[in-house]
């Protein structure tokens, strides 16, 4: 009889990360196809209410480890234990989020359990009863598909925002059993911790939300008084269309970009330029805010997976390269769209 | 200080890298060293100059492979071993793990194995974590300074890059620690190294040199490797009644297209 | 190795910011600096005398790579290295190289090369800077124009007439190491320039200026012989640096024709720019054979004035070609500086004015092929190459014995 497909569920300050319910729906995918069910593994101090919360989400049982000893996270005593429940029930599957620490937890596990392990997962299927993952490699030039053929388990590490989080069922009920914590081995000591506030690098972002010579254009905006100089009410008008830029990047944790028009304008300084002159990026989704699509411009960023485009003009180049476009106003639309996707992503 | 750094060779990230006829091509795109070693490699120089000590570069590949050590020697690191073996070629990282293990353990009395974050080509990051457990080292990962490092105590103390913000963690040594670009700036290297580096004799280790009787078995295999779906190139434009439908809708659409 | 950390430093820390120093008619000094702390500035002088110990190949390559994001750099190395440096390790007394080449090559001191004057360019034996002797030395007047580095060298490979009465005007002049904090020397910049503008060119004048007899350099009467040895060194380095050009001209077009669209389609399927872009590489692939043979002569110790000259007049003449063509492809984005083309063929235009016309140079190879020029032996040649012995580092093999 084949086990369960587990799913490990990582937390943070006591609560779930955003990934998991994605990962109980991932296993539970998997489950279904391989006709088992899934068991939630939560390993910690305090935190068995995630098993409950694991078993509304989707998981059919679940096995806690509680102890002072895993109050926080330390991956050698973190795979110690995760090691032993996976071996003791005779674990075939195991699915993780994506997270600083699950990268290294899985791998330790992978070591003990002399098996395979498979990170950046963002699809698989199953074939003769094993899961065939897909994932990325150089960069997501290429997609490659792994398999674990006869070793166990089978550990996937799953991207995050690639399967639909699931929603939970109040009520749901299931096992959760309580398994002893195996002898602890974590010699590192955290002495200390800082949340930072690094803004994202350009050439680095993943997302980029980016304005062009259009969002000085709002006829609508009236300067202060003071500012009297035609060029000074243009550049106060565009610092008020890159704020809203600037609040939809933040949404999205993305760095904010600029055309050389905008950048030659004095709207925003060079540093922030995409383009020829400015700084080439490729990041996987690029925003353009009231920016046309000239070709110097383009040179700096159609490498970029996923392009939207926001303009006035509905015969602006960008519309050619982008994936996604609305015809329209930044100064309505971007905010609009800041608030919608607050609303999506829970934020 | 004995300051092992491992390296692998990859191909150049600025190369066109297709499939053809089932396996990877970057065509006559250079091979590099992993672009991440290079800040490995550079922490680890800091390191002998701050303490003192010897740095070895060590890498798991094919004869070409030298090329990579040959960089690090050129940047200074003062010995450079390659593991070569026919078998291991098809290796995952538990083979490979294994293996990098093996080696750090005959070259002994080693403090410090330093990696970079990740192969540009696998991209799977878990090799030095991999390699830490079959130490039975700390593993230090997604270290983005070293803050402290006291070989006569045996201590290091560094900072870590998480996603919730920055940990300061002190671990004894010996340690692996995996690092990422913020820790440093790689320096290019030197002409004498670059000199010194085409001289250089670089001992190659065969699995059985490192004492591995049988070489082990990948867990992993890989069927089948495709050039990712291309997106469709014409555009979807977004309508609706109000500003805040069309937004809702796009948002919508991101989300449900993955690419947000 | 040599060529892509040259090429890693120059993408790096010179290319983000070229435009604005281009426009600014402006040279950073952050950049000499940092060509000195890379032992650029000494790259094929020997360890011995304060170098790198690499060979004139590798400064052909590191010519290259530097041309290749902008001329200005190049020329830094012209004049420091392939004029005077390298006319030093020809020419100097053990005294000279230990006072002037060794810390230039350690890139401490910048050197220049004040050869050419107002009235003076192609006619070289025709310069009318004076040297009188006066009992243990010279006094020096005379003004020098569009010399690099003329505001920012330390010191400079100055010429001049120390004997007016000679029969031929060529064997009255000699060479001079002059320190440009003598009191008498003025210096000063020259803008306005079509090209190379984040590049320092300017003029240095001697007004009585009295400098000892050990500073001249060679013989009383050499310094002709001198002045054409040096421009071996100067004109290989303009010849390396132009086939960077090129392909920096190459580049940018490839990437163009793939990225423009008209009448449907992408530039590059059209032949007419297809033509230009074979130009391109034919142009690129000739200009590196040319300078590496002359750098492989060099590093024989065989005498290249011929072979270098060869190299300096086809490689100049068709970056200029090429840089015309880029920007013809670029269409109307060649000509705003929006692109790199329009800069590259700014520079490109002044390489076929200096370190010989390419006139001068056609008349120097007609001359060689008809027997009417030959090059007499010189009592000092530059080195040969010699491999560094360094210093052993570490046990390179020392693992294999430990097993």
């Amino acid at each position: 009889m084949a086990t369960n497909v587990f799913v490990y569920m990582d937390h943070f300050n006591g609560q779930a990360v955003p990934a998991a319910w994605e990962i109980v729906g991932a296993a539970r995918k998997a489950a279904d196809a391989l006709g088992t069910g899934v068991t939630a593994v939560v390993i910690g101090q305090g935190i068995a209410g995630l098993a409950d919360e694991a078993i509304q989400h989707g998981a059919d049982d679940a096995r806690v480890a509680d102890d002072a000893r895993f109050k926080d996270f330390r991956v050698e005593a973190y795979a110690s234990a995760l090691s032993k429940i996976l071996k003791d029930t005779a674990a075939e599957v195991l699915f993780l989020p994506t997270t600083g620490r699950t990268r290294e937890l899985a791998a330790m596990v992978a070591v003990d359990l002399e098996t395979g392990v498979v990170p950046d997962l963002v699809g698989f299927e199953i074939k003769d009863g094993k899961v065939v993952g897909t994932r990325p490699i150089y960069a997501g030039k290429v997609m490659e598909k792994v398999v674990i053929a006869s070793a166990k388990p089978q550990i996937f590490v799953v991207r995050s925002r690639v399967f639909p989080k699931r929603e939970a069922q109040a009520g749901k009920k299931g096992t959760v059993t309580k398994v002893e914590a195996a002898a602890g081995d974590a010699r590192t000591e955290v002495v200390g911790y800082k949340a930072t506030e690094v803004g994202v690098s350009l050439t680095d972002a993943a997302v980029i939300v980016s304005g062009g010579r259009g969002v000085s254009v709002n006829p609508k905006l009236t300067p202060p008084a003071e500012i009297t100089d035609e060029h000074q009410k243009e550049v106060w008008r565009a610092q008020q269309g890159f704020a809203l830029i600037r609040e939809l990047a933040t949404v999205l944790n993305a760095a904010v970009g600029a055309s050389r028009a905008a950048v030659d304008a004095g709207y925003v300084p060079y540093a922030n330029q995409v383009g020829q002159t400015g700084k080439v990026v490729s990041p996987d989704v690029y925003i353009a805010c009231g920016v046309s699509g000239a070709i110097q411009h383009l040179a700096g960023m159609r490498t970029s997976k996923t392009i939207v485009a926001i303009n006035k003009d509905p015969e602006a180049p960008i519309f050619r390269v982008a994936r996604f476009g609305i015809v329209g106003d930044m100064f309505d639309v971007v905010p609009a769209l800041t608030r919608a996707l607050k609303a999506k992503m829970g934020k | 200080m004995n300051i092992v750094v491992c390296v692998k060779q990859t191909p150049d990230t600025a190369a066109t890298v297709t499939v053809e006829n089932g396996k990877v091509s970057w065509g006559d795109a250079p091979l590099v060293i992993n672009p991440w070693d290079e800040f490995a490699v550079e922490q680890a120089l800091r390191s002998r100059e701050a303490h003192g000590g010897k740095v070895i570069a060590l890498t798991v590949g094919p004869e070409v492979a030298r090329e990579a050590l040959k960089h690090a020697l050129a940047m200074g690191c003062d010995e450079a071993i390659l593991v070569s073996d026919p078998g291991l070629l098809a290796g995952d990282s538990l083979v490979i793990s294994k293996v990098l293990a093996a080696a750090i353990e005959k070259i002994g009395a080693v403090d410090l194995a330093f990696f970079g974050r990740q192969a540009v080509d696998s991209d799977t990051g878990v090799t030095p974590a991999q390699v830490a457990r079959r130490l039975g080292w700390p593993a230090l990962t997604l270290v983005a300074a070293v803050t402290a490092l006291d070989p006569a105590g045996k201590t290091i103390s560094v900072d870590r890059a998480l996603d919730e913000g920055r940990q300061q963690v002190k671990s004894p040594l010996p340690a692996v620690v995996s690092v990422i670009k913020e820790i440093c700036e790689p320096r290019y290297p030197s002409f004498m190294g670059i000199r010194k580096a085409s001289k250089a004799t670089i001992p190659v280790w065969s699995a059985a040199e490192i004492g591995l009787t049988s070489i082990p078995a990948a867990a992993l295999s890989w069927p089948e490797l495709f050039a990712p779906p291309k997106v469709e190139t014409k555009v979807e434009m977004i309508t609706g009644d109000s500003v805040d439908a069309v937004a809702a809708k796009l948002a919508a659409r991101l989300l449900e297209a993955k690419v947000l | 190795m040599v060529q892509q950390m040259v090429r890693d430093f120059a993408q790096r820390e010179v290319a983000p910011f070229i435009k604005e120093w281009d426009r600014q008619q402006a040279m950073d000094p952050v950049i000499l600096r940092r060509m000195g702390e890379l032992g650029l500035l000494g790259i094929c002088i020997p360890a011995r005398l304060g170098g790198q110990g690499m060979d004139y190949i590798s400064l052909g390559l590191a010519c290259e790579e530097l041309e290749a994001v902008d001329t200005s750099l190049r020329v830094v190395m012209s004049v420091h290295l392939g004029l005077n440096s390298l006319g030093l390790l020809q020419w100097g007394t053990d005294e000279q190289q230990r006072s002037y080449l060794v810390p230039q090559a350690r890139g401490e001191r910048l050197a220049g090369f004040c050869l050419t004057e107002p009235g003076a360019g192609s006619d070289v034996a025709a310069l009318v800077s004076s040297a009188r002797r006066d009992g243990g030395d010279y006094v020096l007047n005379g003004e020098k124009m569009w010399i690099s580095l003329a505001s920012r060298a330390d010191h400079f490979l100055w010429f001049a007439r120390t004997n007016p009465d000679a029969a031929d005007p060529h064997d009255g002049l000699s060479a001079f190491l002059l320190e440009a904090d003598r009191p008498g020397v003025t210096r000063g910049d020259i803008h306005g320039k079509l090209g190379i503008r984040a590049g320092s060119t300017g003029w240095v004048h001697c007004q009585d200026v009295r400098l000892p007899a050990s500073l001249r350099l060679g013989e009383e009467g050499e310094g002709f012989k001198i002045a054409m040895a040096c421009l071996d060194g100067g004109r290989y380095t303009v010849a390396a640096g132009a086939t960077g050009l090129i392909r920096a001209c190459l580049e940018a077009s490839l990437r163009y024709a793939g990225q423009r669209q008209a009448f449907g389609r992408e530039v590059g399927q059209f032949q007419l720019v297809q033509h230009k872009i074979a130009g391109m590489v034919q142009s690129y692939e000739t200009a590196r054979l040319l300078y590496l043979r002359a750098g492989w002569m060099k590093n024989e110790g065989r005498r290249n004035t011929r072979e270098t000259s060869l190299a300096k007049w086809f490689a100049t003449e068709a970056s200029f070609g090429a840089a015309s063509e880029a920007l013809q492809i670029h269409g109307a984005y060649g000509y705003s500086d929006e692109y790199d083309v329009e800069r590259y063929l700014r520079n490109a235009r002044g390489a076929t004015l200096y370190e010989g016309t390419s006139e001068i140079h056609e008349l120097m190879q007609a001359g060689y092929a008809l027997g009417q020029r030959r090059d007499a032996s010189l009592r000092c040649e530059l080195p040969a190459y010699v491999p560094e012995r360094d210093p052993a580092s570490g046990s390179s093999g020392g693992r294999t014995a430990s097993l």
